[in-house]
Order: structure tokens, then C-alpha cells, then sequence
């Protein structure tokens, strides 16, 4: 369960933790967490809700600050452009038309409105979505909006993806259909993906390593390899076993968890 | 479904007029207190050939529209600061607490007292009756843009208060911003004939002049012209916002 450092980390995290104050008691979120993700590697982070996932992607977009250890990005962590996020929920503004929508990001940057068109729409061809550029949100499907909303995270080139539970609000078939659209993109682009899901399967299914969070305050728990090559079957043996053995390592945390509460 | 809307709303009209027509002309009530429609074209064709009614119609709408503005603008800035930022409200809480209930013709003897019996006095009274209904409107809307968008333009790198503001929240925010412009809309003509009565000349001033002649005739030619303005302006706005606000399903 150690994690072994690979040689060219784009995410390393050291020692991570994080609590917070409120009314005069400490929570704390997360504790001495370490994680090495490879350049190109997709990992899936599982794990119980409340087990610090969320902010754990919070921490690596620095919108929530840790209270010890640190986070080095490569190759820049300064430039805003090295990561890019996609919500649980598309969170798209409705004010804005698809395109602008997924060009949102690069008026950060000091593209020109000529070159941000272009980016946004070579983006929005990468989900499939380029005929629907004119549309406003109100007037796309569920699946569509969250296809628009990796657009939009596309659209900067990141080195690094980070998707909070971005399929977990879709339909069954809508959400299969983006996990393969997820896992052809990625080989398309080569990014680094850090996807949080609640969903075992999703998590054996996509990645190529899930790391398993468990307790309060959260840590890594069990890190599984999947070395099964893409495309993969949703249904194969394989799969179902290492699911299996995550979901044992997770209960066998819970079990132990609730001794914490025999007196 | 339409037509009987379109029906229903000038048979309601025509009942109104016909029912007003019929009052004073069977001496229900004397025409000297309410005029009869019938005898309305005539005043307003006196009023319109000797230019009065041209005139003081462009000064009123001048000072509504300055007023408008004023206060307009001045409500906009001052909602989204203190939407934006609670230190500026808290700074600012009880200044609005003792100035928010002061009536708009209370400040009428100030408004002389500072520009004189002039424009600048009437745009002034406007103005303030514009400036609450706007700054109310614009903070609630600004404090009421969802957490959600903000954290988007956070993760998109958009964190200063200005790139914030143009990104996220002023957009968010327009839809209410535009529910208090409207409001002010109408409130403004009021303070017109209000901000008017201290002898500026408009509308107003016209419509007390008469009224004190027991001109009621002429009393009413204003206020149609009065309505007939606000419902102009009324619904350009309203086609303007429709126009703004095309992402709305």
C-alpha cells in the first residue's frame, strides 16, 4: 500500500493535511496524506463521502489551503492553465452560448477573441458537440451539458484534469457513453486525470490505478493497479475481482471504523 | 386563446371610458370636477397649439431621464459594492438605516436650498426615488448569485474582485438588476410630478397650475400624457429585456 514514486510525477503530495475550525471544535479533513501521480496516468480517487475527496481537488486548485505538508505540480504550478477542473455538475453560465461557454478559461489567458474561437471550437469538436456551438444551456441535454463542461476544461490544454464525480448525475446510459468519450480523449491527448467517483466500478473500469480514501480524517487506504489494457469489457472478470477487493478493503475500513465506537 | 386575451383586455377598456363618459354626462358628478373623455381631445388641442404641452413634455422627460440615470447609475454602483463586499455594507448599514426613510419631497427644500428652482433641483428629487429601489435591487441580486458560479470562476483562475464582478456576478445579477430598473421605472414619474411641485417647470408644475384654475380637463390631458409615456417606456423595456435575456428558457 505504499505509494511508490514514479519517475516523473506531474502531481506530488506530501504529508498533506487539512483541518478546519468551527464553533470552537477542530475538524479535521485530512491527515498525512501521500499521493504520486505519473505524467499521463489516470487515477480514480474512491472513497465514502466526507472522506476529504473534494477537498482534496480543492487543495490542488488552491482554492482551499492546507494546514501542513505541500503539493507540487509540474511542469508550472504557478500557470492556472496546468489544471483544469470539471464539476459534478456541468455548472455552465447560462448567459453564455456553448461556445463561449467552453471558451471561458482562455480569456484568462492572453489568446486573442480570433484564437479563443478556434481553441473553444477544436475543444468542442474533441467531445462532439461542434454542431451544437450556438445553442445556449438551457437547451442541451444533461449529458451534453457535462460533454460542453469538459469542453470548457479541454479548451485551456491542461497538463492535468480534475473531475469531481462529473458523471455521477447522468443516466446509466448517457454515463457509459461519456466514460468511453473520457477514455478516447484521454488517449487523444495524453492528460493526466485525477477523477474522484463514489462508483467502484467507474473507478476499475477507467483508471489505471485507484487509490481508496477511507476514515475521518481521510487516508489513502488502498492503492489497486488495474494493468488491464483499453478497451476494456465492462464485465469482465478482471475488473469485477479488483472491484470486488476494493470494496473489501472499504468495508473492512468501515468495520474497523465502527470499532472505533465500542467502549 | 390570444385573441380572446385581446378581446377581453379592450372590452375591459372600453367599459372603463364608457362608464367615466357617462358619470359626469348625466350629472352624476359635476364635469367641473371630472371631465368627461369626450371633452378631452379639445383641451389637449388647445394645449398642444400654443406649445405648451410640447414643451413641458421635453422638459419632464429631461428630467426624468437625467433623474433616471442619477440614480440609476449611482444605485447600480453602490448595490454591487455592498453586494460584494460586507465590509462596505457594514460601513454603510446605518447611513442607509437613517437616509433610506426620508420621503423623496422631504429633500425638496435641500434640492432648492443647493441648485435653486432649476433642473438640477427636479433631477435631484428623481433621482433619489430611482437610487433606493436600484441599490436594493443590486445588492440582493449580487448577494443572491449562487456560491456555485463563483467557485467556477475561482477554478478558472477569475479571483480578483473586478474579474469576479465581469465574469460571473454582473451577468448573474442582471436579471434582478433589471426587475429594480423596472420598478424605478414607474416610481420615477411620480417623483416627476412630485419634484415638479416645488416650481420647476414640467408636467407637474403645468398640472398644479391648472388644477388651481380648476382646469380639470387639462389636469387630465397630463396624466394620460403621463401614462402614455411610462407605457412607451414601459414596454421598450420590457422588449429590451427580453432581448437581454434570451438565455432565460
Amino acid at each position: 500500500m505504499e505509494a511508490v514514486t514514479p519517475p516523473d510525477p506531474a502531481i506530488s503530495i506530501r504529508g498533506l493535511s487539512l483541518s478546519f475550525e468551527q464553533d470552537g471544535r477542530r475538524t479535521d479533513v485530512l491527515r498525512a496524506l501521500d499521493l504520486d501521480i505519473a505524467r499521463g496516468e489516470f487515477v480514480a480517487l474512491v472513497g465514502s463521502s466526507g472522506v476529504g475527496k473534494s477537498t482534496l481537488l480543492r487543495v490542488l486548485m488552491t482554492l482551499a489551503q492546507p494546514t501542513a505538508g505541500n503539493v507540487t505540480i509540474r511542469p508550472d504550478p504557478a500557470a492556472h492553465t496546468a489544471l483544469a477542473f470539471v464539476f459534478q455538475d456541468a455548472r455552465l453560465l447560462p448567459w453564455r452560448r456553448v461556445l463561449a461557454n467552453v471558451a471561458f478559461g482562455l480569456e484568462k489567458t492572453d489568446a486573442t477573441r480570433a484564437e479563443r474561437r478556434v481553441r473553444a471550437l477544436a475543444a468542442l469538436k474533441l467531445v462532439g458537440l461542434e454542431d451544437l456551438a450556438d445553442r445556449w444551456p438551457y437547451q442541451l441535454s444533461g449529458g451534453q451539458r457535462q460533454r460542453v463542461s469538459l469542453a470548457r476544461a479541454l479548451a485551456v490544454d491542461p497538463s492535468i484534469l480534475l473531475m469531481d464525480e462529473p458523471f455521477s448525475a447522468l443516466d446509466v446510459a448517457t454515463r457509459e457513453t461519456l466514460q468511453d468519450e473520457l477514455i478516447r480523449i484521454r488517449r487523444e491527448t495524453g492528460k493526466t486525470i485525477l477523477f474522484v467517483t463514489h462508483d467502484i466500478d467507474e473507478a476499475v473500469y477507467l483508471a489505471d490505478r485507484v487509490v481508496a480514501l477511507g476514515g475521518k480524517p481521510g487516508e489513502v487506504r488502498a492503492v489497486r493497479v488495474i494493468d488491464a489494457a483499453h478497451p476494456r469489457k465492462r464485465d469482465a472478470f478482471q475488473l469485477a475481482e479488483i472491484a470486488q477487493a476494493i470494496k473489501a478493503d472499504m468495508t473492512a475500513e468501515a468495520a474497523a471504523a465502527w470499532d472505533d465506537w465500542v467502549i | 386563446m390570444r385573441q380572446k386575451q385581446l378581446l377581453l383586455s379592450a372590452l375591459g377598456l372600453l367599459a372603463f371610458v364608457l362608464v367615466w363618459e357617462l358619470v359626469p354626462k348625466l350629472s352624476l358628478v359635476s364635469q367641473s370636477l371630472l371631465p368627461a373623455p369626450s371633452d378631452l381631445p379639445a383641451a389637449f388641442m388647445r394645449e398642444f397649439r400654443s406649445g405648451i404641452w410640447f414643451e413641458m413634455v421635453l422638459l419632464s422627460l429631461d428630467h426624468y431621464l437625467m433623474g433616471f440615470a442619477w440614480g440609476a447609475g449611482l444605485g447600480v454602483i453602490f448595490g454591487v459594492l455592498t453586494g460584494m463586499y460586507l465590509n462596505i455594507e457594514w460601513a454603510l448599514a446605518w447611513v442607509v438605516r437613517l437616509l433610506r426613510p426620508i420621503p423623496n419631497l422631504a429633500w425638496a427644500p435641500f434640492a432648492i436650498i443647493w441648485f435653486g428652482v432649476d433642473q438640477a433641483a427636479a433631477v435631484f428629487i428623481i433621482s433619489i426615488g430611482v437610487f433606493w429601489i436600484v441599490f436594493f435591487a443590486a445588492q440582493g441580486a449580487i448577494r443572491g448569485v449562487d456560491r456555485e458560479l463563483i467557485e467556477l470562476a475561482d477554478a478558472f483562475g477569475f479571483r480578483s474582485g473586478p474579474e469576479r464582478l465581469v465574469k460571473v456576478l454582473l451577468p448573474a445579477a442582471t436579471p434582478g438588476i433589471l426587475v429594480g430598473l423596472r420598478t424605478a421605472l414607474g416610481q420615477a414619474w411620480m417623483a416627476v410630478v412630485a419634484a415638479e411641485l416645488s416650481g420647476v417647470s414640467g408636467l407637474g408644475s403645468r398640472m398644479m397650475q391648472a388644477s388651481s384654475l380648476l382646469a380639470t380637463d387639462i389636469v387630465v390631458v397630463y396624466m394620460l400624457t403621463m401614462a402614455v409615456l411610462y407605457g412607451v417606456m414601459d414596454a421598450g423595456f420590457v422588449f429590451a429585456q427580453s432581448r437581454l435575456m434570451r438565455w432565460k428558457p
